[in-house]
């Protein structure tokens, strides 16, 4: 029964893995647990290592050292035909020589699943990614749309426990891709099973995720839910690589933290001492004008450089006295036109103590 | 502005620029043809003129009547069938040995790294470097009573008679196989490179073993460059010459050494060219064959299976 996975879905204990290809270290002792169940995302960009580990999980690439346990089963040496791992590519990988129907019952011959069995459970998996009656269609009469949803459907048709994916939606136009995010989503959510998803698409991962573990340079630099990676990133590369961030050059000194001359409040624990870098989201800074007093805001003074009028929203970027160039975004309501700021024009940016976020400079 | 052209488009209706716009298209196509013309030309002198003189002179006899004898021949005459069935029997068993040795190859080259595959490419397209005529010569040298491989074999006394390979059916089917090999693995190896390693790698994910995922997956990919390899060869045999001649040792009659012999020996223009209209008609209806075969794999006729 296809609605059965989530009571078989396993966990993923991945610790200790190595990889190199010749001399250059492309994984080194990642370590990583996914629970059962669990939509698990890594996000990295190209080179980070995050195409390789979904590899050596598959079994495609073999790893120096380490080791993945699926439910307590060991499988880095199994071959990949054994794994009962569900993938889907980045380009499909539909067999060209088979309709439809041929493609989504392949796993299932390969397991000697009756003929009528294999009609019934193909045709549930065309139901559940609303390709009803497409089965008897080639597969290059398909749309990209169509073709991602068929290779859905023969990954998870024989209910493997584990779902791998590698940037399934990056060849498709942006609206269907957003459409999709959903739709996998609710997918996962319908079937539970432990899903592992590799994307370089930040805001595709945070869309998807319950929790993403970004990567760089073969390792994992921060891994949690996505408004933690958020709201408080650990390193500059999180804090760069999810949303956008300008970052601001802070002082810190017996216990409080220093903007050159102004003190910095924040409601998070300050570090006690060190060069570090203010995260400045662009929706977490605001215009803070003359008359009004800055209240728990801390008021770094700058000059309007350039202004985007975006319709619903505005984007200003603001220069600093030290010249760094930091982007604030507002909204626009009624009274906002008349009120944007001018190119040229001395400004204050207000950010709030609670959203002060440090990392550690480079 | 946006009024009057408005009542423009009323007033002339879909006659607006028409005649411009038809002149316009026929002084493409005229310059279109007439940048193929040369093209045409010669299409015209080396292939359809000469090719229907040939058929022009099949109909005439010895006598110079116009008669049907020389293709009547073929049903009276039991050398002609013999020739006949000779040439199929050559052509099937060169195009078999040219599968068999020549799918592995491909395969291994489509497998190696880009580095070592172009140098091994290198060595099959080696002997087309030489003529045909040299790369027989040197089979007769090697397969015939005395030659190499007989001698090897004796002296290491493996076999104590000479085997006969040369100046009989194996020696023709020996020779012509080296020739026609490459023909065969480069469209193969053009096909087999084209297959996505990501369909293959979702053979094993979905729980095929590789010898499965090789049968079910690669081998009906390959299909269609093998199908076109065999076709090249195929045709290739029908008309071969040099190699039987020399290497069937007058015993292995082929198609085009009876038109040698019936033009050059008995002067008879008009048989000679009644055998090529009828290895002509046999080629294209094959062609068409294996046509209707490929159709029906693009149409998904295969996938059903």
């Amino acid at each position: 029964m296809l609605l059965s996975i989530a009571r078989s879905a396993l966990p993923i204990v991945i610790g200790g893995i190595e990889k190199r290809f010749g001399s250059v270290s492309v994984l080194h002792d990642l370590g990583l647990d996914v629970a059962a169940g669990e939509f698990l995302t890594l996000l990295g960009p190209s080179g980070s290592g995050k195409t390789t580990l979904l590899m050596i999980l598959a079994g495609f690439v073999r790893a120096n050292a380490g080791s993945i346990k699926v439910g307590g089963e060991e499988i880095i040496a199994m071959p990949p035909h054994r794994r009962n791992i569900g993938m889907v590519f980045q380009n499909y990988a539909l067999f060209p020589h088979m309709n439809v129907f041929h493609n989504i019952a392949f796993p299932l011959k390969q397991r000697r699943v009756s003929a009528a069995e294999t009609a019934e459970r193909v045709g549930r998996a065309l139901d559940l990614v609303q390709l009803k009656g497409l089965g008897e269609r080639r597969v290059d009469q398909l749309s990209g749309g169509q073709r991602q949803r068929v290779a859905l459907a023969r990954a998870v048709v024989f209910e493997p426990r584990i779902v791998l994916m590698d940037e399934p939606l990056s060849a498709l136009d942006k609206s269907l891709r957003e459409h999709m995010q959903i739709e996998l989503r609710n997918l996962h959510r319908r079937l539970g099973m432990t899903t592992v998803y590799v994307t370089h698409d930040q805001r595709e991962a945070i869309t998807m995720s319950d929790r993403i573990a970004v990567m760089n340079a073969g390792r994992i630099e921060q891994i949690d839910r996505p408004e933690v990676l958020y709201a408080s990133p650990k390193t500059r590369f999180v804090a760069g690589f999810i949303g956008d961030s300008s970052f601001i050059p802070v002082e810190c000194r017996d216990g409080s933290v220093w903007y050159q001359d102004r003190k910095i409040r924040m409601t998070a624990a300050a570090p006690s001492s060190g060069s570090h870098l203010m995260v400045a989201r662009p929706e977490k800074l605001h215009l803070v004008s003359d008359g009004e007093t800055a209240g728990k805001a801390n008021v770094i003074p700058a000059t309007v450089g350039d202004v985007i009028y975006q319709g619903d929203s505005f984007t200003c970027y603001a220069i600093l006295r030290d010249g760094r160039q930091v982007a604030l975004r507002d909204y626009c309501r009624s009274d906002a036109l008349a009120k944007l700021p001018r190119p040229g024009e001395p400004v204050n940016l207000g950010i709030d103590a609670d959203d002060v976020v440090l990392v550690a400079a480079d | 502005m946006s009024m009057r052209s408005a009542s423009l488009q009323d007033d002339v209706g879909a006659t607006l620029n028409a005649d411009a716009l038809r002149a316009d298209a026929r002084r493409e196509s005229f310059g279109l043809l007439a940048l193929l013309s040369p093209g045409l030309v010669l299409v015209l002198a080396v292939i359809i003129v000469p090719i229907g003189w040939l058929f022009w002179l099949s109909l005439f006899d010895e006598a110079g009547q116009m008669s049907a004898a020389n293709y009547a021949r073929f049903f009276e005459q039991a050398s002609y069938i013999k020739t006949f069935v000779t040439t199929f029997k050559v052509a099937f068993t060169v195009t078999g040995a040219c599968v068999v040795l020549g799918y592995p190859l491909a395969y291994m080259l489509s497998q190696l790294p880009r580095r070592a595959a172009s140098i091994c490419l290198i060595f099959v397209i080696l002997p087309f470097w030489t003529s045909v005529l040299v790369r027989t010569y040197a089979w007769l040298v090697i397969l015939q009573r005395k030659g190499l491989v007989n001698t090897w074999l004796m002296d290491l006394g493996v076999i104590s008679q000479p085997l006969p390979l040369a100046n009989n059916f194996a020696g023709v089917v020996i020779g012509m196989t080296h020739i026609m090999l490459p023909f065969l693995v480069l469209p193969l190896y053009a096909s087999m490179k084209s297959i996505d390693t990501d369909c293959l790698r979702a053979g094993m994910n979905l729980g095929a073993s590789p010898a499965a995922t090789f049968r079910q997956i690669f081998l009906p990919l390959s299909l269609p460059g093998l199908a076109s390899g065999v076709v090249i060869v195929f045709v290739l045999c029908l008309g071969f010459f040099v190699t039987p001649a020399l290497m069937g040792g007058g015993k292995v009659i082929m198609w085009a050494m009876r038109m040698e012999q019936t033009t050059s020996l008995y002067s008879n223009w008009g048989a000679g060219a009644a055998l090529g209209v009828v290895l002509l008609g046999v080629t294209l209806a094959l062609l068409g064959l294996f046509q209707w075969l490929l159709g029906a794999r693009a149409t998904g006729v295969w996938s059903q299976r």
